[in-house]
């Protein structure tokens, strides 16, 4: 697979470790209530879909960067790749 | 009808005209006490099990597909029993010990070959590990030998014992190890639970669960409506998405494993071998293919076909544990979808909702458990009390603090 790298082009997925489904962006607030629950389905639990699965690649033999990867996963086919700091960003993150 | 020699005999001398057909086709009924959903070797292990040992009846197993054509077909075929810690270990040795008498009780040929397992040794730090869980094997009832170089150079002289980076220390044996003909698992559960009235429905695509007030009611198929007591889904590969029609989240994650078959060569492996260090594992099929494989491929994936990198780094493994096998021409690959769950450890369970069952999370170690995992389940199917080898199979294990990881590599599906 390629990945079509925002900053530096098409790389090989060699390049990349995987981390798994983009959620993991949205870590839960530790001091609200209902936190342990919050954690434990964030932690372990995934939604896991066929067809179209936004998920992390970290750019780890190249810029170390997190990407977002936006692939269909029942095709192996790329969609979208995004710099994640730039979607924590737009969601509101601060800088 | 009961498979004997003077069967055969008698079959041969009349022109074989007396064979028939080893399981019905029959349409669906409207209601059963239990539905099955997943005609793959787990699947059908359950209702075997269910009708033979638990006495139960109006049992029907729902395949979308035709049975034994998922999983139960795309594995490596490999039977073992050897794994470190308590919640595993009794229920692969309850596993290994069906398996030695399954031909006997299925009265079908699934050529059980116990020709032994080696996972090879490479450092001192290795073979302690490696005794450790030796020890935890033979305390569970298995068997385990340490080999030192010079045995495993006895059994396999054409490794590659002077690897710069792996040479060979030695490795862990387990004798009773070894392969199974896996079509066979599938096609002699399906005759066995087909002939104690077993209702195996294929081409049947579960498509939504009618729960109504907490309890399930049936299910809704491609051929209808099919009421029931209770629902098992065994349907590793795709649990999330069956699971998803009842409005579950799974601790798993699908990604994909390929595998490998070279061209039939005269014997020259004698067991099972695994090459951990180099992410390689290598045995010989009845009909000499060599067949082998390595790691999953890492990312989520429903395609059932990996990439080129793993088959690469499968390639190099070969090439560095056993040189000559760069002489052997390929002649199949594939890729099988696993559950691969936070622990690497599978579940058999009951969910929130009353009369559904859950049985899943295989990993890449679920042919192996076929039988333990088909009586299991049957057991909790039947009395709703989890079996005395499956009692850690919890789907609520990450919640308690109570999982099972053999690889220590927490919850990061890919890694184990």
């Amino acid at each position: 697979m390629l990945i079509n790298h925002p900053l530096l082009g098409p790389r090989d997925a060699q390049e990349f470790t995987y981390l798994g489904d983009a959620s993991l962006l949205n870590r839960p607030d530790g001091m609200a209530g209902g936190a342990a629950q919050a954690f434990h389905d964030y932690l372990y639990l995934r939604d896991n879909p066929t067809g179209e699965h936004r998920e992390l690649w970290y750019h780890e033999q190249g810029d170390r960067s997190w990407l977002i990867v936006t692939r269909n996963v029942s095709t192996h086919e790329i969609l979208k790749v995004e710099l994640a700091s730039d979607v924590a960003l737009s969601q509101g993150a601060k800088p | 009808m009961k498979y004997s020699a003077a069967r055969i005999l008698w079959e041969g001398l009349t022109g074989h005209k007396g064979w028939k057909p080893v399981w019905r086709d029959p349409a669906p009924r409207p209601h059963y006490d239990i539905v099955i959903i997943g005609g793959g070797g787990h699947g059908l292990a359950t209702a075997h099990y269910l009708a033979k040992v638990y006495g139960q009846r109006k049992i029907a197993v729902l395949e979308k597909g035709w049975i034994g054509g998922g999983n139960v077909g795309r594995n490596t075929t490999i039977i073992r029993s050897n794994y470190l810690l308590d919640g595993n270990e009794p229920f692969y040795e309850f596993s290994l010990k069906l398996w030695e008498g399954l031909e006997q009780d299925l009265n079908y040929n699934a050529m059980v070959s116990q020709r032994g397992i080696m996972n090879l040794i490479h450092s001192d730090a290795q073979r302690d590990a490696f005794r450790r869980r030796g020890n935890a094997m033979i305390l569970n009832g298995a068997d385990a030998e340490l080999l030192t170089t010079e045995q495993v150079r006895n059994e396999a002289p054409f490794l590659n014992f002077e690897n710069a980076r792996f040479p060979i220390k030695g490795a862990l044996m387990q004798r009773r190890g070894g392969t199974v003909r896996h079509d066979a698992v599938a096609w002699g559960f399906a005759r066995s639970a087909d002939s104690h009235g077993v209702d195996i429905i294929q081409n049947c695509e579960v498509t939504g669960f009618k729960i109504e007030n907490g309890r399930v009611k049936g299910v809704e198929t491609s051929r209808g409506f099919i009421g029931a007591g209770k629902v098992g889904v065994a349907v590793a590969g795709n649990s999330s998405k069956v699971m998803a029609m009842a409005g579950m989240r799974l601790p798993i994650e699908s990604h994909v494993l390929q595998a490998f078959v070279s061209e039939g060569l005269k014997p020259i492996i004698p067991g099972v071998i695994t090459f951990g260090a180099g992410h390689f594992y290598v045995s010989q099929s009845d009909k000499g293919g060599l067949v082998f494989g390595g790691d999953i491929d890492g990312y989520n994936s429903y395609a059932q076909r990996g990439n080129s990198p793993v088959v690469e780094d499968v390639a190099e493994g070969g090439m560095a544990l056993m040189p000559i096998i760069g002489r052997a021409r390929l002649l199949r690959m594939w890729g099988g979808i696993m559950d691969m769950s936070m622990d690497g450890s599978p579940f058999i369970d009951r969910t929130h909702i009353e009369g559904l069952y859950f049985n899943g999370g295989w990993s890449y170690g679920g042919f192996k458990a076929t039988p333990a995992s088909g009586h299991a389940f049957a057991h909790l199917l039947a009395t709703d009390t989890p079996h005395d080898t499956a009692k850690a199979y919890r789907l609520d294990r990450f919640q308690s603090g109570a999982m099972i990881d053999e690889k220590g590599a927490g919850a990061q599906p890919n890694l184990h």
